[in-house]
C-alpha cells in the first residue's frame, strides 16, 4: 500500500519541489525532475513483490471516504492490468523526461514540473477505484498535456492543442453524467448504501450485471464516448494525428506510449466490468469501428510525408488491434491488448524518440529532406530499425505478441461469432510493414542527397540510454511474455468468467480461491494514519 | 543424444550476437570470417550427429524436445521447441552444410568491404532463423523463422543500401529489400490465418498433434472446406516465401544482394521453405486435393513462365534468380502430384547446383569487377579455369544430363507429374525442362566461351582465391554425385530392391500422407517409365544442343533472327510478362492514390474534421445569432417573454 502511495506522490511532490528551485538553475531542475520520476520507478518495481499474481481480485486496496454522504472517497488497489500500465508509466515517463534535456530550451522549469503532475495523473488513472476519483485524474491530465503541447509545441500548435482540448471535453461531460447516473441507480436501487448514492466501483461492480439493459445501454455510452475519443478509434481519431505531431518529442512519446492507453484500460475496467450485457451489444459495432480504423489507419499513414504524422497515423491502426482484442472478450484477446498497450507504449513511443532524434538534429520531419543517414548514424539506424520492426510486428519482438493473441481472440470469439474481424484487420498487418518500411527506406537508405544532412552526428550516450532500456523490453516482451502475461492472466480470467456465465450461464477457467481482501486490514492502516 | 538439437540453434545465435555487438572491434576479416564459418560449421556437425543417430537408431517417430513457454494465455500455449526427426534434421543439414560453405567463400567474396562484420552477423541471423523454421515442433515457431528469414534476407538484399538498383519502380538496393518483405507478407497473411483456423479447430499448432488428429479423423476431413482453406492459406505462404505465382515478382529484385546472399539465401535454402513447409504437413495437404491440384498447377505453370524469361535476361544473376522460380516451380509440382521425397529430393540437388551456380557467378562477378552483364563477357573460361569447370557442373546437373543430380530428380518429379496429373501438365513441364537446358547453356557459353566482349584495357579477368574456389569443388563434387541418393526405382532396381536411400530415409515422414493418398508400398515397374526417361534425356540434350549452336557463333545470328521474328513473345519474355507493371498499374497505385486522394485529403480532412471544425462553426454562428437577442433593450425581453408565455399556452391548449 504504502509504495502504490509512493508511485503515485512522488511524481507530485517532484512537481512541487521544482517550483522552488530558481528557474535559472536548468541543470538542477532536470535532474531533480528525472530523480523523482527514476525514484517513483523504482519504487513502482516493490509492487511487483507485493502483488500476488494467482490473485485475480484487485490488491494492494487503501480505501479514505471523502464525502461521506455521497460516497466518494480516496479508493486505490490494483490488478494485474493496471499493475503492467502503472509500470509502464513509471518506466516511459524517466525516459520522456531525460530525452528532453536538450530538446526543450526554454521556460525549463514550468515544463519539468507539468510533466511531473502528468505522471501524478496518470498513475492516479490506472490506481482509481472510485469512479469520482478518476474522473478527477482524467480530467486533470488534460492540464498538463494542454500546455505542453501548446507552449513547447510545434507551429501549429494552437490548432493542435485547442482540438485536443475540444475532443477530449466532448467525451468528458458525458463521463461525468454517466457516473453521476450510475453512481444514483446503484446506490438507491441495488445496493442500498445509506444515502443513495456511491462512486466505489468495487461495490458498483458487484452489482453491474443487475443494471437494466435499458439504462446500461446510455450509460455504456456515457463512459465509452469518452474512452473511444481517447483510444482513439475511427472516427473519432483526427485530433491525434495534430497533437502527435505538434507536441514535443516527450509529449509525444507519453501521448502514445501512456495516454491513449486511459481510453483502452477505461473500457475493460469501466464499460466490459460495469455495462456487461450493453458490451455485448456493442462488441460488434466497435470492434467494426476498430477493423477499419486498423485498415484506414495504415493506408493513410502510408501516404504520408511526415514522420511524425506517419507514426501517429501507425498509432490509430495499432490500437485498433488492442480495442478488437479487448472487444473479443476472451482471454487471448483482452490478454492481448493489455500486452499490447504495453508494447505500443514501447515501440510507438520509441519511433517517436527516433524521429526526436531526426528532428533535433535537422530541425525538419520531412520525410523527404532525409536519406542515406545509415552511412552517417549507425548506432541509431540500429535502434530505429529495432522500433520500426517491434511496430512492424516481427516475430520475436514485442508486436507480434500482443497483434497475435488480438488477433486470435477475434477470431475465436463467441462474442463476435465471426472470422472476419480477424481476417480483415490481419492486413493491417501487410499495410504496416509497407508505411513503416517505405519510410525506412527512404529516410535511412540510399546516399545522402540533401547537403544539411552531412556530418549529422550519431546518436550521444544520452540518447543511447534512452533507446536501450527500451530495447531490452522490446526483446524480452517478444521472446518470452509470460513475465508479463501471467501478471494478469487470472483478473482476465476472473473477467471472462463473469462475462461467460452472464451470456452462456457457464465459467470456463478455475481460478485460484482466494478471498476478497479483508476490511480490518485496510481500517488499521486509517487507524495507523 | 536429440537434446543437442538445441547446439544446432544456438550456434548461429551467438554468431549473429556476438559479431553484431562486438564485429566492430573486431578489426581482423579473418577472425570475424572464422568465427562466423565455424558457428554454422559446428550446427552442421551436430546436425550430422543426429543425422546418423537418426539412421542407426531408426527413429520412428519425431522427438520434441522443449525448451521454454513462449505465448500463454487463456486456452492458448505454445512453446519455443524442436523437433527432431527425419524431415528436419535432412533440412538441418542441407541448412548448415551449404551454409557453412557459402559462409566461407564469403570470406573472399566480401574481402574489403566496409561491413564485412555486418555481413556475417547478418549471414548468421538468416542461418538462425532458418533452423528455427525447419527445427520447429509447431506453427508458430517456424512464423518466427519464416518472418526471421524474411528479415535477414530484407536485411541482406538491402545490404549495399547506398547502391542503386534498376528494377520497376526500384532505384535502390533498399527498394528491392522492401519488395522481398512486403510480398511476403502477403503470403504471410495466409500462413497467419491458416494457424488461427488450425488452432481454432483442432486445439493446438503442434505440428504432431495436428498430424495426428487430422489423420485419425482422415474420412471425416477428407476434402472438406476447412482442410481446402488451410492448406489453401498456408500454400498461399509458400507462394510469397518460394517465389511462386502470383508472388514470384520479388525473386528477380531480390537479386540486389551481395551474391553469396543470392546463393544461400535466394536460391539454396530459404526460398525452399514453402516446400518444407508442405512437406511438413503432408497429412493436411493429402486430405485436400482441390489444393494439391492448385499447387500442382500453379508449380507448372510458374515452372513454365520463369524458364520462358530466364531465355532472354542478360544479367547473369537474373537469369539464375528465374531458374530459381522456375525450379521451384518443379518443386511444388511434384508436391501437388503427391510426390513428396521428390520435392524435397529436388530441394537437395537444387541447393547443390544452384548454389553452386550463384557462387560461380559470384566468382566471375567478382573476377570481372561487378560486371554482371553476359553480353559483355564471353571466353571467361580461359581466365577462370576452376570456376568454369565448376559452373559447368552444375549446369549439366541442372539441365538434367544422366547421372548428374539434377537428372535423378528432375525424372522423378516429371514422372510423378504425368502419374498423377496428366498428360498435358507434364508436357508443359517437359518444354519448360528443355528451356532449363537451353538457358543453362547460353549462359554458359556467353560467359565462358566465344569471343571476349569486355574491353582488354579496363578489365583483367582473374580466378577468385581458393578460400572461394574451394568451396566451389565441394559443391561441385555434391552436384555431380548427390542424385545417387535417390535413385528412381526404375533405374536401380537391378542394385537393390530400395535404391532411393533418401526415399527409405524419409519413410516414417509420409508414411501418413502415402496412406491417404493411396501410395503402394512396393514400387511396381511400368515400361512406360523408360520411354520418359528417354524423353527427359533427349529434351535435356537437344536444349543444350540448340543453345551451343544458337551461342557459340560470336555474331548470335540465330537469336537475333529468331528475336525479331518472333518480336512480341521476345519482349513479353524480357520484360518478364509486364507482371511487376500491371501490379503497380492495377493493385499498388490505386491503393497508394485511393489513400492519399480519397481517406486522407476527402474524408480525414474534408469529412472527419470537416464536421468537428464545422461544428465548432455552427456552435459559433449559433453563438453569434443569439447574442444579437442580448441587445439590452428591456422591451425586447418583454416581447420574447410574451411570446414564450404565447407558445406555452398554445401548447398546454392544443394538448386537450
Amino acid at each position: 500500500m504504502t509504495e502504490l502511495f509512493l508511485t503515485l506522490f512522488i511524481p507530485l511532490i517532484g512537481s512541487f519541489a521544482l517550483l522552488f528551485i530558481n528557474k535559472e538553475q536548468v541543470k538542477l531542475i532536470k535532474y531533480v525532475a528525472f530523480g523523482f520520476s527514476v525514484i517513483a520507478f523504482i519504487v513502482s518495481l516493490t509492487l511487483l513483490l507485493q502483488f500476488n499474481s494467482d490473485n485475480p481480485n484487485l490488491q494492494l486496496t487503501y480505501e479514505k471516504v471523502w464525502i461521506p454522504s455521497l460516497d466518494i472517497g480516496f479508493r486505490v488497489g490494483i490488478d494485474g492490468m493496471s499493475l503492467l500500465l502503472v509500470l509502464l508509466t513509471t518506466f516511459i515517463s524517466p525516459i520522456a523526461i531525460f530525452s528532453s534535456f536538450d530538446a526543450i530550451k526554454k521556460r525549463e522549469k514550468s515544463y519539468y514540473s507539468l510533466l511531473l503532475l502528468l505522471q501524478f495523473a496518470m498513475t492516479g488513472v490506472f490506481i482509481s477505484l472510485d469512479l469520482f476519483l478518476f474522473y478527477i485524474f482524467w480530467e486533470l491530465i488534460l492540464i498538463p498535456m494542454y500546455f505542453i503541447i501548446g507552449i513547447w509545441g510545434g507551429k501549429d500548435r494552437i490548432y493542435a492543442t485547442v482540438k485536443f482540448f475540444l475532443f477530449t471535453m466532448f467525451g468528458s461531460l458525458p463521463m461525468l453524467v454517466g457516473v453521476i447516473w450510475l453512481g444514483q441507480f446503484v446506490g438507491t436501487h441495488l445496493a442500498h448504501v445509506p444515502n443513495g448514492f456511491t462512486t466505489n466501483y468495487e461495490l458498483i461492480r458487484q452489482y453491474s450485471h443487475f443494471i437494466p439493459l435499458d439504462y446500461q445501454k446510455w450509460l455504456f455510452w456515457a463512459f465509452a464516448l469518452s474512452f473511444l475519443i481517447k483510444v482513439p478509434v475511427f472516427p473519432l481519431h483526427t485530433w491525434l494525428p495534430d497533437a502527435h505531431t505538434e507536441a514535443p518529442t516527450a509529449g509525444s512519446v507519453i501521448l502514445a506510449g501512456v495516454l491513449l492507453k486511459m481510453g483502452t484500460y477505461g473500457l475493460i475496467r469501466f464499460n466490459l466490468e460495469l455495462f456487461p450485457q450493453a458490451s455485448f451489444m456493442y462488441a460488434s459495432l466497435i470492434s467494426w469501428l476498430a477493423v477499419f480504423g486498423i485498415v484506414y489507419g495504415a493506408l493513410v499513414a502510408m501516404v504520408q510525408s511526415d514522420v511524425k504524422r506517419l507514426v501517429a497515423y501507425s498509432s490509430v491502426s495499432h490500437l485498433g488491434f488492442v480495442v478488437l482484442g479487448i472487444f473479443s472478450m476472451t482471454v487471448e484477446g483482452i490478454q492481448g491488448a493489455i500486452i499490447q498497450m504495453v508494447n505500443h507504449g514501447l515501440s510507438t513511443g520509441m519511433l517517436f524518440l527516433c524521429v526526436g532524434v531526426l528532428y533535433e538534429r535537422r530541425h525538419t520531419r520531412e520525410i523527404e529532406e532525409f536519406g542515406g543517414i545509415a552511412r552517417i548514424m549507425p548506432a541509431f539506424t540500429v535502434f530505429f530499425a529495432i522500433a520500426m520492426l517491434a511496430s512492424v510486428g516481427l516475430p520475436g519482438l514485442n508486436g507480434f505478441v500482443g497483434e497475435f493473441l488480438n488477433l486470435l481472440g477475434a477470431f475465436k470469439s463467441p462474442f463476435l461469432g465471426s472470422i472476419w474481424y480477424s481476417v480483415i484487420s490481419a492486413t493491417g498487418v501487410i499495410f504496416a510493414a509497407v508505411y513503416l518500411l517505405w519510410m525506412f527506406r527512404r529516410v535511412m537508405f540510399g546516399t545522402i542527397t540533401n547537403p544539411a544532412n552531412h556530418g549529422l552526428k550519431d546518436i550521444n550516450k544520452r540518447e543511447w540510454a534512452t533507446f536501450l532500456p527500451i530495447v531490452l523490453f522490446i526483446i524480452w516482451i517478444g521472446i518470452y511474455p509470460s513475465t508479463f502475461l501471467q501478471l494478469s492472466e487470472n483478473s482476465t480470467k476472473k473477467l471472462v468468467n463473469k462475462l461467460e456465465k452472464i451470456k452462456f450461464g457457464k465459467e470456463r477457467y478455475e481460478l485460484p480461491v482466494i478471498p476478497e481482501i479483508s476490511k480490518p486490514n485496510n481500517s488499521n492502516i486509517e487507524n495507523n494514519q | 543424444m536429440f537434446d543437442l538439437v538445441q547446439l544446432i540453434i544456438l550456434f548461429p545465435l551467438l554468431g549473429f550476437i556476438g559479431i553484431g555487438i562486438f564485429g566492430k572491434y573486431l578489426k581482423s576479416e579473418k577472425v570475424i570470417g572464422i568465427i562466423g564459418s565455424a558457428t554454422v560449421g559446428l550446427s552442421f556437425i551436430v546436425s550430422a550427429i543426429l543425422f546418423f543417430h537418426i539412421i542407426s537408431t531408426g527413429l520412428a517417430k519425431p522427438y520434441i524436445v522443449d525448451v521454454f513457454t513462449w505465448i500463454a494465455t487463456g486456452d492458448f500455449a505454445v512453446k519455443v521447441s524442436y523437433q527432431v526427426d527425419q524431415l528436419s534434421i535432412l533440412f538441418s543439414l542441407i541448412v548448415t552444410g551449404v551454409g557453412f560453405l557459402i559462409h566461407v567463400y564469403s570470406i573472399g567474396y566480401m574481402h574489403g568491404d566496409r561491413s564485412f562484420a555486418r555481413f556475417f552477423s547478418y549471414l548468421n541471423l538468416f542461418i538462425f532463423m532458418m533452423l528455427n523454421l525447419v527445427l520447429a515442433s509447431n506453427f508458430l515457431l517456424t512464423f518466427l523463422g519464416w518472418e526471421g528469414v524474411g528479415l535477414a534476407s530484407y536485411l541482406l538484399i538491402g545490404f549495399w543500401y547506398d547502391r542503386k538498383f534498376p528494377g520497376v519502380r526500384i532505384t535502390w538496393t533498399g527498394d528491392a529489400a522492401n519488395k522481398a518483405f512486403i510480398v511476403n507478407r502477403i503470403g504471410d497473411f495466409g500462413f497467419l490465418i491458416a494457424m488461427f483456423l488450425i488452432f481454432t479447430n483442432f486445439g493446438t499448432l503442434s505440428y504432431t498433434e495436428v498430424q495426428d488428429i487430422a489423420y485419425i479423423g482422415k474420412n471425416i476431413y477428407y476434402d472438406t472446406g476447412l482442410i481446402t482453406a488451410i492448406t489453401l492459406l498456408l500454400f498461399l505462404g509458400c507462394t510469397g516465401k518460394s517465389a511462386q505465382l502470383p508472388l514470384a515478382v520479388w525473386l528477380p529484385d531480390a537479386m540486389a544482394g551481395p551474391t553469396p546472399v543470392s546463393a544461400l539465401i535466394h536460391a539454396a535454402t530459404m526460398v525452399t521453405a514453402g516446400i518444407f513447409l508442405i512437406a511438413r504437413n503432408s497429412v493436411l495437404f493429402s486430405l485436400a486435393p482441390i489444393t494439391m491440384e492448385v499447387v500442382l498447377i500453379v508449380g507448372v505453370i510458374t515452372a513454365f513462365w520463369a524458364a520462358t524469361i530466364g531465355i532472354t535476361q542478360n544479367d547473369i544473376k537474373k537469369v539464375l534468380a528465374y531458374s530459381t522460380v522456375s525450379q521451384l516451380g518443379f518443386m511444388f509440382a511434384a508436391l501437388g502430384a503427391g510426390a513428396f521425397v521428390a520435392g524435397v529430393f529436388h530441394v537437395m540437388t537444387h541447393a547443390f547446383f544452384k548454389g553452386l551456380l550463384f557462387l560461380g557467378a559470384g566468382s566471375v562477378i567478382h573476377g570481372m569487377h561487378e560486371e554482371q552483364n553476359i553480353k559483355k563477357m564471353g571466353n571467361l573460361a580461359k581466365y577462370m579455369p576452376t570456376t568454369y569447370k565448376t559452373f559447368l557442373l552444375a549446369s549439366l546437373a541442372i539441365a538434367g544430363v544422366p547421372l548428374f543430380s539434377g537428372f535423378f530428380s528432375k525424372d522423378a518429379i516429371l514422372w510423378a507429374v504425368y502419374d498423377d496429373g496428366g498428360f498435358i501438365w507434364w508436357l508443359i513441364l517437359t518444354v519448360a525442362a528443355f528451356f532449363t537446358a537451353f538457358y543453362m547453356f547460353r549462359l554458359v557459353y556467353l560467359v565462358f566461351h566465344g569471343k571476349e566482349r569486355f574491353d582488354h584495357h579496363k578489365l583483367h579477368p582473374h580466378e577468385s582465391p581458393k578460400v572461394m574456389t574451394v568451396p566451389l569443388s565441394v559443391l561441385a563434387f555434391l552436384s555431380v554425385l548427390g542424385g545417387f541418393l535417390g535413385v528412381p526405382y526404375v533405374l536401380g532396381f537391378w542394385f537393390s530392391h530400395h535404391p532411393n536411400a533418401l526415399e527409405n530415409f524419409l519413410m516414417p515422414i509420409f508414411a501418413k500422407s502415402n496412406n491417404i493418398l493411396g501410395v503402394p508400398l512396393e514400387h511396381e515397374l511400368h515400361a512406360i517409365e523408360y520411354l520418359f526417361i528417354a524423353i527427359a534425356i533427349a529434351v535435356a540434350l537437344i536444349g543444350i544442343k540448340v543453345a551451343i549452336n544458337y551461342y557459340s557463333d560470336d555474331r548470335l545470328l540465330h537469336p537475333r533472327r529468331i528475336a525479331e521474328k518472333f518480336k512480341a513473345a521476345f519482349n513479353l519474355s524480357l520484360n518478364k510478362y509486364y507482371l511487376d507493371e500491371i501490379y503497380f498499374y492495377l493493385i499498388v497505385d490505386p491503393i497508394v492514390n485511393g489513400s492519399r486522394s480519397f481517406l486522407w485529403k476527402k474524408f480525414d480532412v474534408g469529412v472527419v474534421d470537416g464536421i468537428v471544425n464545422g461544428s465548432a462553426t455552427v456552435v459559433q454562428k449559433i453563438a453569434e445569432a443569439l447574442r444579437r437577442i442580448q441587445t439590452g433593450i428591456a422591451q425586447n425581453y418583454a416581447l420574447l417573454m410574451m411570446a414564450g408565455i404565447a407558445a406555452i399556452l398554445a401548447w398546454v391548449v392544443s394538448s386537450f
